[in-house]
């Protein structure tokens, strides 16, 4: 989506302050036009990767704090494109889980097609007590399921957050993983399992 | 990022060697008596420190691109005495401290390494498609520019980083490099700021600098570029740049675009008034 | 050919601080190319040796479980201003290389 629509969103919501926004428009312009000349396809990564959707040209728009009828907006817009299991079946191998927890790899220019892309998950997170080597951008999910329970509210919710955290905080820092498509709905599965398992390490 | 296995073997070892290094110093540091001061704990942290950048290989790197700064090559057979760093034909004292900056016979805005790739052009006759063709060396494949950039940065060590701000067209690279630190795309919607924006935040175990804060800025610029253990080779700031634009999962940066020069002209700027200690040794 | 090796000696005293910084890839044989994935062959710095004003004073035997552009230190006792350091090494693929230094 173009920024000129960002700003047709912007003044179709009444009493938004669109005007003063237009010097930081001229400055996300620029930068886009410089990225488009100066970025080239590689490997997988092509320049369809600088064609930002509405969620990131808002977000990107308003240094991420976009006005809040504006998050709601868009949060309700992703949350209604949120694709659920089939017949409520949201957990599968904690096992996989595990694995796809631990990869950080695919989508990079770097990684051939074959590449198959992780959840990134330990990139951020703290998950089982076991891997020391977690990252802290996001928060701890250690001992996930014992803590909240598996209740069909809190599997469709993280089922949601997982697939799409935008829908629920439009400008996150984690990537939409099930919206984009880097996962699919079985590597979901797994991944909801190494978190509500109770035989998984994270709630051992 | 994880560490692809094939690298496993060889950084094992380079951890090993970096315990037997360290396990050395901490033997020195313990051979006073008695408990140390506070100012004697700091004096052998600096000796440490001093110890490790004399052992730095990136001087294996600076002394192959003092020979390569003079030997005669490319087409015309110049060596690059000729070249203007910025503060005049042949002076490499100090140049590399007060980059990016605009240079008024190109026309840009350039880091140093746009700048050396401009001297190759100009002065040597090198293409620059030849030049921009494997600007990223490897053991198999070693890179001239990668030499050069250690050898001219190493002649600004204790400089303080000082890039101008005087013309419109750097401060307009400044900005153009804020707004691309900010800018979010690409399948994982991330920008520079995703990583780089808050304290105390790390990748698995690796700390990220906050780059929104000037004592980040300073101290993660003052180091690069560096010698990298886990790659067994020196990086350049193009390539420091290129990098996080790949985990980024971004399309690829072309080599001395504005883009980079512009995201290194931001840092630079925001570590003004620091002194350069680079080129450092990095994981 | 190689690099030349970068080499310090500082004296205090009578006692010189050696340190020698290598340039050589030191492969294992046990690592594969990325793209070929066949195995990358070994090649690695087997043997250095210091000579001290043209005598033989140290030899030593390196393998593959030391790092790419290695870096060596020692103490050597009886030493003065003058002096000369060379340092010869060998890898498995036969390449030799011999660096020198004079103490200052």
């Amino acid at each position: 989506m173009s920024i000129r629509i960002s700003v047709a969103i912007c003044a179709l919501l009444l009493g938004l302050p669109c005007a003063p926004a237009l010097a930081d428009d001229a400055a996300l312009r620029t930068a886009l036009e410089a990225a488009r000349r100066d970025f080239e396809a590689r490997g997988p990564a092509g320049l369809d990767r600088l064609d930002l959707d509405a969620v990131q040209t808002v977000c990107n728009r308003w240094a991420n704090n976009p006005p809040s009828e504006l998050q709601s907006l868009l949060q309700a817009e992703q949350l209604a494109a949120v694709k659920y299991p089939e017949g409520g079946n949201y957990l599968g191998d904690w096992k996989k889980g595990e694995a796809l927890a631990q990869s950080g790899r695919g989508l990079t220019w770097s990684d051939g097609a074959k590449v198959a892309t992780g959840g990134n998950c330990y990139n951020c997170h703290e998950l089982a007590s076991t891997e020391l080597a977690y990252g802290t951008l996001g928060p701890s999910l250690a001992r996930y399921g014992q803590r909240r329970g598996r209740s069909p509210d809190l599997l469709r919710y993280t089922w949601a957050k997982i697939y799409n955290a935008k829908a629920s905080s439009l400008c996150s820092n984690m990537p939409r993983f099930g919206h984009s498509g880097a996962l699919g709905e079985a590597q979901i599965r797994h991944i909801m399992a190494y978190l509500f398992d109770p035989q998984s390490p994270v709630n051992r | 990022m994880k560490p692809s296995s094939r690298k496993t073997g060889r950084r094992a070892q380079k951890l090993l060697r970096a315990g037997a290094a360290v396990a050395a110093a901490l033997a020195v540091a313990g051979a006073g008596a008695g408990q140390p001061t506070a100012a004697e704990t700091q004096a052998e942290i600096e000796r440490y420190r001093a110890m490790l950048a004399e052992d730095n290989p990136a001087e294996l790197y600076a002394a192959r691109g003092e020979e390569l700064w003079n030997t005669p090559r490319g087409p015309k057979q110049a060596a690059l005495a000729g070249c203007d760093l910025g503060l005049g034909p042949g002076v490499v004292a100090g140049a590399y401290a007060q980059t990016p900056r605009w240079f008024a016979d190109a026309g840009r805005v350039m880091d140093i390494e746009a700048r050396l790739a401009w001297c190759m052009e100009t002065l040597q006759g090198f293409s620059a498609a030849d030049i921009a063709a494997r600007p990223f060396g490897s053991e198999d494949h070693k890179s001239d520019m990668e030499a050069l950039v250690a050898y001219v940065v190493t002649a600004s060590r204790g400089y303080p980083i000082a890039p101008s701000q005087k013309l419109p067209q750097e401060r307009a690279a400044y900005a153009l490099g804020k707004s691309l630190f900010a800018l979010r795309a690409g399948p994982y919607d991330f920008s520079c700021q995703t990583c780089h924006s808050q304290d105390g935040k790390r990748i698995r175990l690796q700390e990220l600098p906050n780059l929104t804060r000037r004592e980040d800025v300073r101290r993660a610029y003052t180091g690069w570029p560096a010698y990298r253990v886990s790659q067994g080779e020196f990086r350049t700031m193009q390539w420091r740049i290129n990098d996080c634009f790949r985990q980024q999962r971004f399309p690829q940066p072309k080599y001395l675009s504005e883009t980079v020069n512009a995201l290194i002209t931001y840092l630079a700027v925001e570590a003004t008034g620091a002194t350069y200690n680079g080129p450092a040794m990095k994981r | 050919m190689a690099d030349p090796m970068k080499i310090r000696a500082r004296l205090a005293g009578d006692v010189a601080d050696l340190r020698v910084l290598m340039a050589h890839p030191m492969e294992t044989g046990q690592r594969k190319d990325a793209r070929s994935g066949q195995p990358i062959p070994p090649h690695f710095i087997q043997k250095f040796s210091i000579a001290l004003n043209g005598t033989h004073v140290l030899e030593a035997q390196t393998g593959m479980a030391v790092s790419r552009n290695p870096v060596f230190g020692f103490k050597l006792a009886g030493i003065k201003a003058g002096d000369k350091f060379t340092i010869t090494w060998t890898d498995n693929h036969g390449e030799t290389r011999s660096d020198e230094t004079v103490v200052a």
